[in-house]
């Protein structure tokens, strides 16, 4: 039986704002008076290292999505959507910026990154649904490069059960009001590649 | 009202809701938002909060203000337990003035830790109750709790945490902070305040008989509850009590389920699940100290009791999650078991965490080994140089200051090769500078290496002595690493700026050639510090000279790529230039 009414994870590189998306989340969730709870990454992992935020909307349990439970994956590189595609659900969706941070070993020429299409695949033979995004190139149209993960915000935004004007209300806590317009955008942008 | 909040940040709320007038700590990962979420929430509160110099010192100025009248708590990660077991074995006896609290938050399966001891153990050991939150909103009620229970009883009290808890967020209710308590005065009572012996006999009598009562109280505690169901029981603690209710939710199963946060353990409430079950199991993370306990009951209430836990069901190492608890009871109830789901990743490359783009530390890992050379001995210590390892410069990793004390006895013990040890400016003055004493009165020949990028990075940038800021944000002394290095008995003492390459190189050559026993201190702000506050300097780039040597891509720099048959620079460079000063070609060059 179903013991949350949405599980996402949400996983990325340190450094690409992965916690700022759950903490949204959570807020709206505190907002529509839903009980919410998550698990996020901190300490030595971050230092440009994959990481990993589990949400939980309507959860009274731990706070850790199971393997093969979340409803919806959002990758912020999509390399990182392949190493957490486990804990997709059968029935759920995944979100992924297509845009590659690429690793030290990689850039070093010690590995080979792999093309889109084969990080892709497995994934989509996990889930219902793989919504593939150019995040990064959509936040700089929006104003930011750096709002790339409120991009995928908004395209998230379209699969949990919490309102639109709740999501952005939450948005502008956190956000320091001179960016708030270009975050917007951007959430706009994000939310309209899954329309 | 409600917030989303950090397990760590609720902990905080709870102690400034208890009205707490001092909190001392030490950073470490997952304790550290503690003492900082106290001071962006004490507002104008008089409390007094600060970054103490190692666990020890800051459970002792705990005490110090919980003996003088003033609520105190003391913050640290579960091995910084282990630096501040001196004080914690004895306050057992001593006991309070006003409720001390000290928190140790463990780590299991070491996300970010040397090792994954079990707190509780400790309480244990110490007779000191435990209190063992199982998310963020009881860790709150309990941090508060706990100084009532302090105060009641005249004992610490500890909050034990575990990373899922403290780096857990969920909804909380939230109140105003109570003011903090009153100025005090120590009151001289040298029967409980001098741990001469014969103070101390009395004194452990009494810790012992207060169990009893201390027992009794934690008996009703809100957090221990007991629902009665079916003849199969399981019994579980702190967070695995959610994997097992969400497990057992999944299942529909008619199971028992006592879930625990207290101890001494409530040992009534067990029984009532021991007489009522004929099978039971026990789910706790780590060690098995509530298993351990049921075994001992079982054998009054219930000898033909099946208890199930450690042998087999539930592991002692690594965290638990709700699947493995799923899978285990399924297995206790003859249901099927669900796999987790494996999607084949193996094509892609490693992402480990590394030093970052311009981090100093690799410009002085690669002087220092240029100088010593690869079969130079390179003890090392707890900080984000640790992620160094590939370099060759971080041969031992123990414990906090363990470096230089390590190197000594390697060079005692027979070694004669070069030692340079490495530390960060945080831990020589948590844990390093005992040993540079020692390692100078006993004439250990090495060199000690402290990295000092003005900051505790590791954690999330919390200051320290040598930064001449409090955790407050005030200014205040700035100890002179220079001054305790020659103080503390060093020879040599030099300072070099890792970002100029041929100096450090020649500090480390003079460093390796002396007799005795050498400091260099390789000062450089931490990158990303020193980004925050507004340093931009020029990239670099490489220009149409490079002849592909790969030099540059080898010094391991996340902004330095390879395409082709060219090294090239990325986004990520931070303009350090020490690529510029390794490339043979003079191919790197600052963006003009």
């Amino acid at each position: 039986m179903r013991t949350s009414e949405c599980d996402m994870v949400i996983v990325g590189v340190g450094g690409q704002g992965v916690i700022l998306i759950s903490d949204v989340i959570g807020r709206a969730a505190v907002l529509a008076k839903k009980p919410v709870c998550g698990a996020e990454t901190h300490g030595m992992a971050q230092r440009g290292g994959s990481v990993i935020n589990h949400t939980r909307i309507g959860c009274k349990f731990s706070p850790m999505v199971a393997s093969g439970g979340a409803d919806v994956l959002v990758a912020l590189e999509p390399g990182e959507a392949l190493r957490y595609a486990h804990f997709l659900s059968p029935a759920g969706v995944a979100l992924v910026n297509t845009r590659p941070v690429l690793p030290t070993s990689v850039t070093a020429g010690l590995a080979e990154y792999p093309p889109l299409e084969d990080i892709l695949a497995p994934i989509q033979a996990q889930c219902s649904r793989v919504t593939a995004i150019d995040a990064t190139s959509l936040a700089s149209r929006a104003g930011t490069a750096q709002a790339m993960n409120v991009v995928m915000l908004g395209a998230l935004s379209r699969h949990i059960p919490l309102s639109e004007e709740t999501i952005l209300e939450a948005l502008t806590q956190v956000v320091p009001p001179r960016f708030l317009e270009a975050n917007k955008r951007a959430f706009a942008l994000g939310k309209a590649e899954v329309e | 009202m409600r917030e989303y909040l950090l397990g760590n940040a609720a902990i905080a709320r709870g102690l400034l809701e208890a009205g707490v007038g001092v909190v001392a700590g030490y950073p470490g990962t997952p304790s550290s938002e503690i003492i900082e979420n106290i001071v962006d929430l004490k507002g104008e509160a008089t409390l007094h909060v600060e970054w103490s110099v190692n666990e020890k010192v800051a459970l002792e100025v705990a005490a110090g203000a919980s003996w003088t009248g003033c609520r105190a708590a003391a913050t640290m990660k579960h091995v910084g337990l282990n630096v501040a077991a001196d004080p914690f074995m004895t306050l057992a006896y001593l006991g309070v003035g006003a409720g001390l609290v000290v928190i140790s938050a463990d780590d299991p399966y070491c996300h970010s830790s040397q090792n994954e001891q079990d707190s509780r153990r400790y309480c244990q050991f110490a007779a000191i109750p435990c209190l063992d939150p199982k998310n963020p909103g009881e860790a709150k009620e309990m941090a508060a709790y706990a100084f009532e229970l302090s105060e009641r009883f005249n004992i610490p009290v500890m909050l034990r945490p575990t990373t899922r808890v403290s780096h857990a967020r969920s909804d909380v209710e939230v109140a105003d902070a109570r003011p903090a308590s009153k100025p005090g005065r120590f009151i001289k009572n040298p029967a409980r305040r001098v741990a001469l012996p014969i103070h101390a006999r009395p004194l452990h009598s009494e810790l012992l008989a207060k169990q009893v009562a201390l027992e009794e109280a934690l008996e009703s505690a809100p957090w221990n509850r007991l629902v009665l169901r079916g003849k199969v029981g399981v019994i579980a603690s702190g967070i695995a009590s959610l994997y097992a209710e969400e497990a057992i939710a999944d299942l529909d199963e008619d199971i028992s389920v006592l879930s625990l946060g207290t101890y001494p353990l409530p040992k009534k409430l067990i029984c009532r699940m021991l007489e009522h079950v004929s099978r039971v199991m026990v789910i706790e993370e780590l060690e098995p100290v509530v298993e351990e306990q049921v075994h001992i009951l079982a054998r009054t209430v219930n000898p033909n009791l099946e208890i199930l836990g450690k042998n087999g069901f539930i592991p002692r190492e690594g965290e638990l999650d709700f699947l493995l608890v799923r899978n285990a009871i399924a297995r206790m109830m003859g249901r099927p078991e669900r796999a987790a789901l494996a999607v084949a990743s193996g094509i892609l490359p490693a992402r480990p965490p590394s030093l970052c783009p311009g981090c100093s530390h690799r410009a002085t890992y690669y002087a220092m080994k240029k100088v010593f050379g690869k079969n130079a001995i390179y003890p090392s210590d707890i900080g984000c140089y640790t992620m160094a390892v590939n370099m060759g410069t971080v041969d031992t990793c123990l414990c906090m200051g363990a470096s230089i004390t390590l190197a000594s006895g390697i060079r005692h013990g027979g070694e004669e090769e070069g030692i340079c040890c490495s530390l960060g400016d945080s831990t020589f003055l948590h844990g390093g500078m005992t040993g540079l004493l020692n390692a100078a009165y006993n004439k250990a020949r090495i060199t000690v290496t402290i990295l000092d990028n003005s900051t505790t990075a590791m954690t999330g940038h919390q200051p320290n002595p040598g930064t001449g800021q409090t955790a407050t944000g005030e200014s205040t002394v700035q100890v002179s690493l220079e001054d305790l290095a020659k103080a503390l008995g060093a020879g040599l003492v030099e300072t070099v700026d890792p970002y100029h390459l041929d100096e450090t190189i020649e500090g480390f050559a003079r460093a390796k050639e002396y007799p005795g026993l050498s400091v260099i201190i390789a000062r450089q702000p931490c990158v990303i510090k020193a980004r925050k506050k507004g340093a931009r300097p020029k990239p670099f780039r490489v220009n149409e000279d490079c002849v592909g040597c790969k030099n540059c891509v080898n010094f391991g720099c996340p902004a330095i790529e390879f395409d082709d048959d060219a090294a090239k620079i990325n986004m990520l460079c931070t303009g350090c230039g020490v690529c510029a000063a390794i490339c043979p070609a003079n191919a790197i060059q600052e963006v003009i």
